[in-house]
């Protein structure tokens, strides 16, 4: 009814226009800085960066660093940290190795007991948190330590002295699951492309991406559920509001402290996933798994749009991020340019985008 | 018209209370909070809470809403005898507290703040998630009952003014089936334009049935919106005036306990 429609307005309103709703997304800084970094080594780097295996090698590692980015994001969102997922990828790592090799169990056992194991240590450094009141930075950064000393007296009493743990690939192998979590899917459409010379292909016929890794997937799966989590459930809803201020969700009947205690297993989890993933691709676990990942995790969440203060972010931004954070890293192998600047330009993409979600969180706030 | 008489509609309000506390008292330790407080609240109605600072307004309405238990007293819930254990249970009898912070989040939308901790879900087992397009209607048509057009369903909340938030508050908790609204000094904070548009955004709610609990330390906002008013001082009531058989002087006197306020008001020439 028009004169309904008439009551809902307010002359004092002008429609928002589509860029400036756009501009009040948390993902946005993400997506520009993509564009940004594909323009630069579009200019930059050999060509065979931009290609289809070339795609899939800078995809690989910001597949598993995405994969724990956007488990960051979630609980940055949530208002905590965790310090200590790095670590954690070599203890899960290590848990994993042991499960399968030592004590020869299928995968179907020894991912579930892994995770289960990643979700108890998430739950105690919840719990630590929650109970102490303690800012989740110290609690976790204690956390990096131990699980990091245990994964190493872990190993070397697993294996006789040695930090490195190997044959599980040979363990897993014949292993239905395996497939899950290891190597390339979709290898079939992948011929299938070669075949009618839509890819390029070996002299043997071959093709020369036999597949997507299967980390890719479970990146893209992992993105679009948290997202699914965040934007469209209660739950999502609660994320938001134990990380935006607690006291005004506590009063308004969310239960924060089961949120946190969550989300802290849930990034363990994405850990402990991590760790299968990579443990069974390279055949052997050891105990400098997952260094400084936590770093580029909270990194990635950070370019991702979230805020440091909790509250505010997007797993989609976290997705983006990782891709960032993959073309940078293997990209300037494709450049003249001396690799070491990578760091270099870890820290700056990271002040930018730290700048820039301030400056959004302002917009968004209407903050003077 | 004068505020006085702003937004004061017809006859006084008749009527079973649906909360009625009798002789309350509240010890923390050694310390007497609340020594005997009397209080009513009826459907329909503005029943102001008067009482300066540390009369022991909030110690009372925290007593009210289920934060803390009477060390003695009675308190009825609809004619019977009720002891909250929590703030929840309170809730869902259906006494909502507005407190001062206004247990909003900044940087979440209206609608996500409106239905935090509450949300409308659909779907089944593993699809089941908010109800995102039935949530943001019924925001944005109960922010238009109360006179605020809010610019979409996801403006956040951090862009409202001050008597806006306290109007999404408001409005929250009438939507959540409050019978009582506890309001703790709505207007403190807020400027003339804001006060005058929360004060008629709890006209609006008592309209509707529902009775609310207007706390304050200005006599003016409540005698603005008021119906009866109940004055707190040093943990006690000094009893309840109906509209009308007060004079807003004498309401002064009361909360500031007599004497010292006659003198001080001589030589600020009777500003406050």
């Amino acid at each position: 009814m028009p004169t309904d429609a008439a009551l809902m307005m307010d002359e004092r309103i002008k429609t928002e226009p589509f860029v400036a709703r756009l501009m009040k997304r948390p993902e946005l800084g993400a997506i520009g800085g993509v564009i940004l970094v594909t323009l630069f080594f579009l200019v930059t780097a050999d060509s065979s960066m931009f290609t289809l295996s070339g795609i899939m090698n800078f995809l690989t590692p910001a597949a598993q660093l995405g994969i724990l980015g956007i488990a960051a994001a979630m609980l940055m969102i949530g208002g905590e940290f965790d310090l200590s997922i790095g670590s954690m990828v070599a203890f899960a790592g290590m848990i994993f190795g042991v499960l399968t090799v030592n004590l020869g169990l299928p995968l179907i056992v020894s991912i579930p007991l892994t995770m289960i194991f990643a979700a108890g240590v998430g739950a105690v450094n919840g719990l630590i948190v929650i109970r102490s009141g303690l800012p989740s930075f110290i609690v976790t950064l204690a956390g990096l330590f131990i699980l990091r000393g245990a994964s190493l007296v872990g190993l070397k009493l697993f294996t006789g002295g040695s930090t490195q743990l190997r044959g599980v690939r040979e363990a897993v192998e014949g292993d239905f699951l395996a497939p899950l979590f290891s190597g390339d899917a979709f290898g079939f459409v992948f011929r299938w492309l070669a075949e009618i010379g839509v890819i390029e292909k070996f002299r043997s016929g071959t093709p020369k991406v036999p597949g997507i890794p299967v980390e890719i997937l479970w990146f893209v799966l992992v993105a679009a559920v948290a997202t699914y989590v965040l934007l469209r459930t209660a739950r999502g809803n609660w994320i938001f509001a134990a990380g935006g201020d607690r006291n005004a969700a506590s009063n308004s009947g969310v239960p924060v402290d089961k949120v946190k205690i969550a989300l802290f297993m849930a990034t363990a989890c994405a850990a402990a996933l991590v760790a299968v993933i990579t443990v069974i691709d390279s055949g052997s676990t050891d105990a400098r798994r997952g260094f400084m990942k936590e770093f580029e995790a909270i990194i990635t969440a950070v370019i991702g749009g979230c805020l440091l203060t909790g509250g505010y972010g997007s797993a989609i931004g976290a997705f983006f991020g990782a891709i960032i954070f993959g073309m940078v890293t293997i990209g300037l192998t494709y450049t003249n340019f001396d690799q070491d600047w990578f760091q270099v330009f870890l820290g700056g993409m990271l002040l930018i985008a730290v700048l820039f979600n301030n400056a959004i969180r302002k917009r968004v706030t209407g903050e003077r | 018209m004068t505020i006085d008489s702003t937004f004061h509609h017809g006859d006084p309000v008749t009527g079973a209370p649906i909360v009625e506390m009798k002789g309350i008292e509240k010890h923390f330790g050694n310390v007497i909070a609340l020594a005997g407080v009397s209080f009513d609240i009826r459907p329909g109605e503005c029943h102001c809470l008067l009482g300066d600072n540390g009369a022991g307004k909030s110690t009372f309405i925290k007593t009210m809403s289920g934060v803390h238990k009477p060390t003695k007293g009675e308190i009825l819930f609809e004619g019977r005898p009720m002891s909250f254990s929590s703030p929840r249970d309170a809730m869902e009898a259906g006494i909502a507290t507005v407190f001062q912070d206004l247990a909003m989040i900044p940087l979440m939308s209206v609608t996500r703040n409106f239905f935090m901790g509450r949300e409308p879900k659909k779907g089944e087992g593993l699809f089941r998630r908010m109800d995102l397009g039935a949530a943001n209607e019924i925001c944005v048509e109960e922010m238009r009952k109360m006179g605020i057009n809010l610019r979409g369903p996801d403006q956040a909340v951090g862009t409202l003014s001050g008597g806006e938030r306290q109007t999404v508050a408001i409005a929250r908790a009438v939507y959540f089936g409050a019978k009582v609204l506890i309001l703790d000094e709505p207007t403190s904070a807020l400027g003339v334009r804001q006060t005058s548009n929360v004060l008629a955004t709890i006209d609006r709610v008592r309209k509707q049935g529902v009775g609310v609990v207007f706390i304050s330390h200005n006599v003016r906002h409540a005698l603005a919106v008021g119906d009866r008013f109940t004055v707190l001082n040093r943990g006690k009531t000094l009893g309840t005036a109906t509209r009308g058989d007060i004079t807003p002087e004498a309401l002064q006197d009361l909360m500031a306990g007599g004497q010292e306020m006659a003198q001080l008001e001589g030589s600020l020439g009777g500003t406050i």
